[in-house]
């Protein structure tokens, strides 16, 4: 078999029941390599199945990843991971045709330890990670697809996973399946309804190179600092936002596109990139950058709404493979959630283990510890926010509302006194076409959710 | 208006070209051109961010799997039972992202 790394050591152990693994976790994104180092560090035999050659290799990002959940489980992480820039200015740009309103913070706090969030490449920081866990003892297996479930009878409980290697089929006693958004095992396992593209967005990106000292200069930053701008208004009529983002030589700018929307505009994503690129306030940044590389994938946008049951018997569900991507205007959290969730399902796991009750009962202690943390906090506190996000007011007439009354603030109209800022508002509320029962019904929504 | 420093615009296909693909022997998505025929949305030919769906002029739909980024899309988009199948290709194949 041409195979790369570990596999022969697999091919063995899948042949004999009696070498049948503690757990196999399908997927060395972040949530599987987290949920493998913590089985590992607890004794058990873990496999870790990776589908792409490398881990990684099927990953795609905007580009930020917030590693304090690693402080616990990687101590004084942030000497060794794979980090582009650290981020310590962070931005929100509001476009609409030719104006642009941005909040823009910085903190020098951001650019030492233990730091706050970092630009980093996938294939860079996944397969760090994955190394992680293969140094705690977890069997690393790329190339190979995790093709769907074995169950002890119909409907019973998960015993390993069948795989596309000939005599590949995985024993183990617990499965993790931590395979991302489109996670067929969750789907084959019955966990998810039928999905609905309304619960999803696809990104696109492009990386652009530029030197490093170009960079700095025109993001104001220091050697070593990076810049994370998000983006709204810039999808036309599609719901959405924009990114951009700065690593150590290339700049990552991209769309993410709710998919009804991208299904009915007859747009390509590729043109809202251009429009991006092209827009007065985005063009500067980006201008002499040689794009390196296109990629794309989708996003599980709805939340907590859209989260599968996190148990089966035999089977636990994390990271975006559970919808536990934090996808919510001003934040986009998807890999911090995922070590977090990968984690809580290691441990979980190894506890059902150790008592030899891996029923969906003996499993339930990993909803438990979800709730009690980050994870499911934030989601459950932020439920309603995708929705509103999503929504044409915020995504459209808020961005431009917003544009004009500060263009009026700061247009000098002399030989005309300046007007009252009250009154200024409300003409440009009334001209603008948002009832302002809207504007407070989303006030009072937004207060709710975010506040 | 396309402001003076706007990057020099790149052809699709040298898009593409940008991205590794270790093209799998098997297709791992078919499209059922026929069932397509029917199909008013075509939602998949903009969507797709491969632009992998070319629309015919006979109403069907000719797809080629080959620069696929197994994103997922088009079989969310797609409303028409069995026009699309579905899978992740053969281990080790398929897009290989260098720097994303
Ligand atoms: C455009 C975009 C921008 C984003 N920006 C950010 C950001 O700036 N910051 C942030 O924190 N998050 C961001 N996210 C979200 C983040 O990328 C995800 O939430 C995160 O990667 C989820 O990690 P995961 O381990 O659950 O899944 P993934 O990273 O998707 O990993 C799943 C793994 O499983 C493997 N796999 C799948 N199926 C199988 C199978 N059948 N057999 C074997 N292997 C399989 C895949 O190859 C993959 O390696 C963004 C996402 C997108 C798309
Ligand atoms: S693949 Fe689906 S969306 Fe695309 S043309 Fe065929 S039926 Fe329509
Ligand atoms: S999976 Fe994504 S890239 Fe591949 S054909 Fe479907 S929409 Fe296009």
């Amino acid at each position: 078999m041409s195979a790369p790394g570990s596999l022969t050591a697999s091919d063995n152990a899948a042949s004999s029941d009696a070498a049948r693994f503690d757990a196999v976790v399908v997927g060395a994104g972040p949530a599987g390599s987290a949920a493998a180092l913590v089985l590992a560090r607890r004794g058990h035999r873990v496999c870790l199945l990776e589908r792409g050659p490398y881990p990684g290799s099927k990953n795609m990002y905007g580009g930020v990843v917030y590693p304090r959940i690693l402080d616990e489980l990687l101590p004084g992480w942030w000497e060794e991971a794979p980090v582009q820039r650290w981020v310590t200015r962070r931005a929100t740009m509001m476009l609409t045709a030719d104006q642009a309103l941005t909040v823009d913070f910085r903190s020098e706090a951001w650019g030492q330890p233990p730091y706050n969030g970092a630009t980093a490449l996938r294939p860079d920081f996944d397969a760090w990670l994955a190394a992680k866990a293969v140094d705690a003892g977890a069997l690393l297996v790329t190339s190979t697809t995790a093709t769907g479930l074995l169950r002890d009878g119909p409907g019973g409980t998960v015993g390993g996973v069948t795989t596309d290697r000939p005599g590949g089929d995985l024993r183990a006693r617990v499965v993790v399946a931590c395979d991302g958004v489109n996670s067929f095992l969750a789907k084959e396992a019955g966990l998810y309804g039928k999905p609905d593209p309304a619960n999803y967005t696809l990104g696109a990106k492009e990386v652009l190179a530029l030197p490093a000292a170009t960079i700095e200069d025109r993001f104001a930053l220091g050697p070593g600092q990076g810049a994370d701008f998000e983006i709204i208004g810039c999808t036309g009529d599609i719901a959405g936002g924009g990114f951009l983002y700065t690593n150590r030589d290339s700049l990552a700018v991209g769309v993410v596109l709710h998919l009804p929307a991208l299904a009915a505009a007859g747009v390509r994503p590729e043109q809202l990139i251009a429009g991006l690129k092209a827009h007065p306030a985005v063009a500067p940044l980006v201008a002499g950058g040689e794009l390196v590389e296109y990629s794309a994938h989708l996003i599980p946008e709805g939340g907590y709404d859209m989260m599968p049951t996190l148990t089966g018997p035999g089977m636990l569900v994390a990271g975006d493979a559970a919808a536990m991507c934090l996808a919510a205007g001003i934040w986009l959290e998807g890999v911090n959630f995922a070590i977090g969730s990968g984690m809580a399902a290691g441990e979980s796991a190894a506890e059902a283990l150790e008592r030899g009750d891996v029923s969906e009962g003996g499993l339930s202690g990993y909803e438990r510890r979800l709730r009690d943390g980050f994870v499911l906090q934030d989601h459950r506190r932020l439920r309603h926010a995708p929705h509103l996000l999503l929504s044409d007011r915020v995504q459209r007439r808020y961005p431009q509302l917003a544009c004009d009354i500060v263009e009026d603030l700061f247009t000098v109209t002399n030989p005309e006194p300046k007007p009252g800022i009250g009154r200024l508002v409300r003409r440009r509320v009334a001209s603008s076409g948002v009832r302002l029962r809207h504007l407070a019904a989303d006030s009072w929504r937004a207060l709710r959710t975010f506040g | 208006m396309i402001p003076a420093s706007a990057p020099v615009p790149v052809s699709f296909e040298d898009r593409m070209a940008t991205v590794d693909f270790r093209v799998a022997a098997d297709a791992h998505i078919t499209v059922d051109g026929d069932a397509c025929r029917g199909c008013s949305t075509r939602a998949c030919v903009t969507a797709c961010p491969a632009n992998l769906f070319v629309p015919m002029a006979d109403g069907g739909i000719l797809f080629n799997y080959e620069q696929c980024f197994e994103c997922g899309t088009c079989y969310l988009v797609c409303d028409t039972a069995g026009a699309i199948t579905w899978r992740y290709p053969e281990g080790g194949h398929g897009v290989a992202f260098r720097r994303s």
